[in-house]
């Protein structure tokens, strides 16, 4: 195969990864809307838990969009 | 076409000036060198004029400091207890430069040092290298039980080591990809939206719709000062949860 052919597909199929970020931070801030909306008052001591979870979320969706990108800029 | 995208350049190293030489190896001082002083000096000099005056009802930089502080002492002692806070010091400065580094490479123009691996890898080598050299201080061999988790049947247990053994060495590597990553890949994606805007604009009537990626380099924008903000307290809460490691080992 054409390696600058193989180098634009890798970076598509890399981006892939990011779905599984998605899926990841839609239950992250499903389940915490779902349990602020029972126990409103308990929510905003969890808000720092939330932010951090979603930090590492959205970490692992970066790590495939790196790839991505040094596939597609570095490589 | 005239414009050209390279949004790999930004993270280019220049040297300012040559310190000396060790056999082949140049030891130069570039701008990363010049970011890293600036923000030491930033910070300190922020601490200074914050206890300058140690006002009981505190003015704007004391309580900003003052903010911090406290921000940082309850996650500390959150996460590795009342025994944690003797590295306080340690977490605060890390938050601090951390913090102040990825904030400066939010300013147009500027270099952001935190998107070099070297340099976040090395500050995840050291918090490591603290969990382990005081682990091994405080607690002897007995802080390897951290690699041996409690109520697991015998024949499980070879198996639980291997994963424990994994997970330990894989820390620092994700401690500094975790931040790496989110700089590069934020500077990258701002870069090509910014690339987009001015594609657009060379191409006559499709410069119409050149205000859309700039919106959407406007949102970026705000959505990297608030990862910027967020990496430097994950990686602070994760350096006193390792430590807790350190203080308390065993499951």
């Amino acid at each position: 195969m054409d390696p600058v052919a193989a180098k634009y597909i890798g970076a598509g199929l890399a981006c892939l990864g990011m779905a599984g970020a998605g899926i990841g931070l839609g239950h992250l801030f499903g389940q915490f809307l779902s349990g602020a909306l029972r126990n409103p008052s308990a929510a905003e001591g969890q808000r720092g838990t939330l932010l951090l979870g979603f930090a590492l979320t959205e970490a692992l969706g970066i790590f495939s969009l790196l790839i991505a990108l040094l596939l597609l800029f570095a490589v | 076409m005239a414009v050209q995208m390279d949004p790999i350049h930004q993270f280019e190293l220049k040297p300012i000036f040559t310190l000396g030489r060790i056999g082949n190896t140049e030891i130069v001082f570039t701008q990363a060198s010049l970011y890293m002083l600036a923000a030491v000096a930033l910070i300190t000099l922020l601490t200074y004029l914050a206890t300058r005056r140690n006002a009981l009802v505190p003015g704007r930089i004391q309580s900003l400091v003052e903010m911090s502080y406290e921000f940082i002492a309850s996650t500390v002692r959150s996460s590795a207890g009342e025994e944690g806070m003797r590295f306080f010091p340690f977490v605060f400065s890390l938050f601090m430069f951390i913090l102040i580094l990825n904030l400066f490479g939010m300013i147009p123009y500027a270099f952001t040092v935190t998107s070099h691996i070297i340099i976040t890898f090395a500050l995840a080598a050291l918090v490591i290298g603290t969990v382990i050299v005081y682990g091994f201080m405080k607690h002897g061999t007995h802080f390897l039980r951290l690699f041996v988790p409690s109520d697991v049947p015998a024949w499980l247990l070879p198996l639980m080591v291997a994963i424990e053994i994994i997970s330990f060495v894989s820390r620092p590597i994700s401690l500094s990809v975790r931040l790496f990553a989110n700089m590069l890949a934020g500077h990258i994606a701002l870069k090509i939206f910014a690339g987009f805007v001015a594609i657009l604009l060379s191409t006559g009537a499709w410069g119409i719709l050149a205000p859309l990626p700039l919106a959407l380099a406007v949102a970026l924008t705000a959505l990297e000062v608030l990862v910027a903000v967020l990496q430097a307290y994950v990686f602070a809460t994760l350096t006193s949860i390792y430590l807790n490691d350190a203080l308390h080992p065993g499951h």
